[in-house]
């Protein structure tokens, strides 16, 4: 069984995000990225069925800022094969899933496994799109999945905790949402030996042709703090100021 | 291109989803102010009944097919692919849930027509969207540059009221080719009982990743015990089996609606906002001023909640 599991940098939320000069994206300079996490849960599902059945993982990535040390993780944790496209300059979703199609057309695979999606898919979640360039079938929400032979059984989250179960043939791309386990963590240690045993292979993107199908015309910051009134003061003041407001209105 | 707006409806067990009616509502406001046509696209078997609740829109296109009895991510992208191939609507809205992030993106493969995600806001005319991205930390507006635009709609930004119309909408029905489906429903999996029903509780004390550790989670269910309430948390929580799925608020979890909800260390992505945006009283405390969570709340204490438990606690 061969899994390709394509990883993507994110902007790390926790940092403040500013917007460029033009207003229409995030000033990129100074944004401090990190693995989406629901790459790390689509790789934590490949490396389980690895695990559990000799699976070959490959990573595959757009070139961008730190995707090699997210390759590189990718190796340390297990990943058995690393691919980079180069050649890529839009950032939309579509021009990703094809550049992404155009260089697993030449690849064996069974499953592909992306994260659910990401913070800055303004065009669409890629696993979807990947499929249909790759004409292959999809299903998306994906938190749990059994392979045997040619076929996979497929889980996939509704609201309120219900749970679809369908039965598919590979090759099938899944978006996934979350690994039945908790992802693994790889000490950087381990991170800088993968980088010396392992190599990336590059691909170019190839032929694209396609893009947002949208423009942006403005990005703004939502009125942060418009809905709420806020308490200021020590933690020890902000708790009296609590208190009142739960006696008020005579919940405490 | 017609001057159509389509609503593909989200039913499951018989009963349409409330993201259905709240574009449905919105559709309804932009097929008015453009003198266009809204129209409901249900997909299902022996589901035509369904239709009377769909009154906003002018005219239902139902496909029957035994494929479509239940939900499959395969029948329905060819299903809504065939039905918009065949009448060119002007924009299509689809919700952006389990299901439409199965939909939207292949549509707009196979029909080569844009697709605009997660839309909190659409103009009257189509021509601007709003989309809420970074984790609810940022708005871009854009327009479509083709004809026909699929969007994919966050839940809970329109009111389902407005969309909620009883009546005798004219049904044309379509059909669609669905052979060679290589995705078979098997079931339905119900979530398991047993737990405490946090959409029943009053006080919701909610935990959020700033708890860091699952040996923090004792605080906040000190707080809550001293309060009356139940814990309950955002999906990273459940995700690292620090709690069970059962008390998961948010778009894959519960949608509660206490008289108080305590957001402790919660961003207030849009998929937790869709669970508990309608609590009669939200109050947040996060470290990061600029967390979308206060955007939500009615009452904001920026701190850390390592102080703010154990201050409030002493209080109790
Ligand atoms: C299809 C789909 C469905 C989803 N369904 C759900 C759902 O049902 N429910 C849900 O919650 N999410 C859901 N998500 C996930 C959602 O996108 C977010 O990832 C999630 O809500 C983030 O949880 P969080 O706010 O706890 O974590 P984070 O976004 O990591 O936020 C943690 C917050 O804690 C603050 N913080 C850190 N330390 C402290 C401290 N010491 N004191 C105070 N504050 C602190 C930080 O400033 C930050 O704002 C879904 C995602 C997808 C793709
Ligand atoms: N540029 C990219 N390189 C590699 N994988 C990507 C890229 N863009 C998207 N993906 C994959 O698709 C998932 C969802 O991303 P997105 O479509 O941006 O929401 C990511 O988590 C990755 O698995």
């Amino acid at each position: 069984m061969n899994i390709i599991v394509p990883i993507k940098q994110v902007p790390d939320l926790v940092e403040e995000l500013e917007i460029n000069s033009d207003g229409t994206d995030l000033d990129r300079e100074w944004l401090k990225m990190k693995l989406n996490e629901f790459d790390d849960h689509a790789l934590e599902e490949a490396l389980l069925m690895k695990d559990d059945s000799g699976a070959t993982v490959t990573a595959i990535a757009l070139d961008g800022d730190d995707i090699d040390k997210a390759l590189y993780a990718a190796a340390a944790k297990g990943a058995d094969k690393l691919v980079k496209i180069t050649g890529v300059s839009g950032n939309s979703t579509h021009e990703a899933a094809k550049a992404m199609a155009n260089a697993i057309q030449g690849m064996e695979y069974d499953i592909i496994m992306t994260g659910v999606q990401s913070v800055d898919d303004r065009d669409g979640q890629l696993a979807v799109i990947l499929a249909h360039y790759l004409g292959n079938s999809h299903v998306s929400v994906v938190t749990g999945m059994q392979a045997s032979g040619g076929s996979v059984t497929v889980q996939k989250e509704y609201g309120a905790g219900m749970v679809a179960e369908f039965e598919a043939s590979t090759p099938i791309v899944l978006g996934i949402q979350a690994a039945r386990e908790t992802p693994r963590y790889v000490p950087v240690a381990k991170v800088r030996r993968a980088q010396k045993s392992s190599t990336i292979e590059e691909v170019a993107a190839g032929d694209i042709g396609v893009d947002a199908g949208s423009s942006v015309s403005k990005m703004y910051k939502p009125d942060t703090g418009a809905g709420a009134e806020m308490i200021g003061g020590s933690a020890e003041d902000q708790a009296n100021k609590i208190m009142e407001l739960l006696t008020q209105k005579g919940i405490k | 291109m017609s001057n159509q707006i389509f609503v593909v409806v989200e039913h499951l067990k018989g009963k349409i989803e409330d993201i259905t009616f709240e574009m449905l509502g919105k559709g309804k406001e932009m097929a008015d102010a453009s003198g266009g046509e809204l129209v409901a696209v249900l997909l299902g078997s022996g589901a035509e009944g369904m239709a009377s609740q769909l009154g906003a829109a002018s005219k239902v296109i139902y496909v029957d097919d035994a494929n479509l009895a239940e939900y499959n991510p395969q029948a329905y992208c060819k299903a809504v692919g065939s039905v918009v191939e065949a009448n060119s609507p002007k924009m299509v809205l689809i919700g952006n849930t389990s299901m439409g992030m199965d939909i939207a993106g292949g549509v707009s493969v196979d029909l080569n027509i844009p697709f605009v995600a997660y839309a909190s806001g659409i103009s009257n005319d189509g021509g601007t969207i709003t989309s809420a991205l970074y984790g609810g930390k940022m708005n871009v507006d854009s327009s479509p540059s083709g004809d026909g635009c699929i969007v994919s709609v966050i839940s809970g930004s329109f009111p389902a009221d407005a969309g909620r119309v009883d009546g005798s909408p004219s049904v044309e029905t379509a059909s669609a080719d669905l052979s060679g489906l290589t995705i078979q429903f098997k079931r339905l999996i119900e979530p398991e009982g047993g737990d405490v029903d946090i959409t029943q509780q009053e006080i919701l004390i909610s935990v959020g990743r700033g708890i860091q550790s699952d040996e923090n989670l004792p605080l906040a269910e000190e707080l809550a015990a001293k309060l009356g309430g139940a814990i309950s948390c955002s999906r990273p929580i459940v995700d690292s089996k620090w709690l069970s799925k059962t008390r998961q608020v948010g778009k894959s979890g519960l949608k509660v609606k206490p008289k108080l909800y305590l957001a402790l260390g919660i961003s207030g992505a849009p998929e937790h906002i869709e669970g508990m945006k309608d609590a009669d009283l939200i109050i947040a405390v996060n470290t990061d001023p600029k967390a979308p969570i206060f955007d939500y709340a009615h009452y904001g204490v920026v701190q850390d909640l390592f102080d703010f438990i154990p201050a409030l606690s002493g209080k109790l």
